[in-house]
């Protein structure tokens, strides 16, 4: 499944708690400040590894990560080409 | 920008207010918040829901959750949430309290309202420090643990045992649900949320006294990275403090 996430970096704090959760290593933490002082956390992910399994989202304390999953609503010629 | 085929599965609670809270980064305080404003906005209770602060680092939990609140003396929560709901029956009220709140100044008054099987829902946050003031001794603290009024570690010896809050409470008559939970991984998070979820529910059948205690961590005080306090809760905490459904009425079973 493909997926990816928004994380609000004026939310963030920087604890790094998602980028250690990620089963797929995809969010690292960026060399510029929040607001408040944090250095927040970003999605590195040029492959489009990102799943939108939701441990991140689960593990946040700041609630600063949007999560989201390709819609599954496809026609059955494109079910039968991505069951091939 | 995101392709179309993108669907939103996860996003912030309504009721869960877009500001950025007090909290240091990695406290359980935030993921705790997030469960609750989950819970209510599932269960559609938000305009009948009131909460009650305590004092703590969770003393403004009313600047992030969007519900009615009161905020009571430290310890006095589940005092001013009785009063509250015998006034209000109908509404949804809750206390979110610490565990120096609940387990040392407020210990009379969270006995007595389970005792009296106050039909109240009880959010404990056990992370086993003062956090606030800046992590003195908790009746919740680990035996040897370093505190900032224990530097030598907590000495059981001359300060006394770790207080069980949930055993001790699932001892006596009134309760209806009492139950440990832990945030320090996502399974034990979306266990948690069902505890939470439960709990309300029973309030809402009129079922009686519901606490969900929750190990949580305070990377602060605790003096660690978020991620290995989170570690420390499994290694530490939950060994003294088991996670486990302490008391379950019948009548709550068959909610599920
Ligand atoms: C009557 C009174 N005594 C003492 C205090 C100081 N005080 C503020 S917060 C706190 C302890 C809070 O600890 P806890 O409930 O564990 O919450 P945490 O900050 O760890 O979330 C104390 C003793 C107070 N505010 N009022
Ligand atoms: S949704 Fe899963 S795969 Fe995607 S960034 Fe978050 S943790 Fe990683
Ligand atoms: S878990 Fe949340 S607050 Fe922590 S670094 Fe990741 S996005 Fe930021
Ligand atoms: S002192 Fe501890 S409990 Fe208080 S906000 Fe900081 S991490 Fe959370």
């Amino acid at each position: 499944m493909r997926g990816t996430i928004r994380i609000d970096a004026n939310r963030c704090k920087g604890c790094e708690l998602c980028v250690g959760i990620c089963p797929k290593k995809v969010i690292g933490i960026a060399d510029t400040f929040t607001p408040k002082g944090y250095r927040p956390a970003i999605l590195v992910d040029p492959d489009g590894q990102c799943t939108g399994c939701l441990l991140c989202s689960t593990i946040c304390p700041d609630v600063a990560i949007t999560v989201y999953r390709e819609a599954v609503s496809r026609t059955p010629a494109q079910k039968h080409a991505a069951a091939a | 920008m995101l392709a179309e085929t993108m669907t939103v599965v996860y996003e912030r609670p309504e009721t869960l207010l877009p500001v950025v809270s007090h909290y240091c980064p990695g406290c359980s305080h935030g993921i705790i918040h997030r469960l609750v404003a989950e819970v209510i906005d599932e269960l559609g209770v938000r305009e009948q829901t009131i909460g009650v602060a305590s004092v703590g680092c969770s003393v403004f939990s009313y600047n992030y959750l969007d519900y009615d609140f009161a905020q009571a003396p430290h310890g006095r929560a589940p005092a001013m949430a009785t009063g509250i709901k015998r006034y209000r029956p109908n509404h949804v009220v809750f206390t979110y309290q610490g565990d120096g709140d609940l387990a040392s100044i407020g210990a009379a008054e969270i006995i007595h309202a389970a005792a009296r099987g106050e039909n109240i829902t009880v959010i404990f946050v056990n992370n086993a420090v003062f956090g606030m003031t800046g992590g003195q001794m908790a009746p919740t603290t680990l035996p040897h643990m370093k505190t900032t009024s224990s530097p030598q570690g907590r000495d059981v010896a001359t300060m006394g045992f770790p207080i069980r809050v949930s055993e001790m409470l699932a001892t006596l008559d009134g309760p209806a649900y009492i139950v440990r939970r832990a945030v320090s991984d996502p399974a034990t998070i979306n266990r948690t949320k069902k505890a939470i979820r439960t709990a309300f529910q029973a309030q809402l059948h009129g079922l009686g006294f519901s606490m969900v205690e929750i190990l949580a961590a305070c990377p602060i005080n605790w003096d660690m990275q978020p991620e290995d306090a989170l570690q420390h809760i499994k290694n530490a905490m939950i060994p003294y403090y088991p996670l486990g459904d302490y008391k379950v009425i019948d009548a709550v079973k068959a909610l599920a």
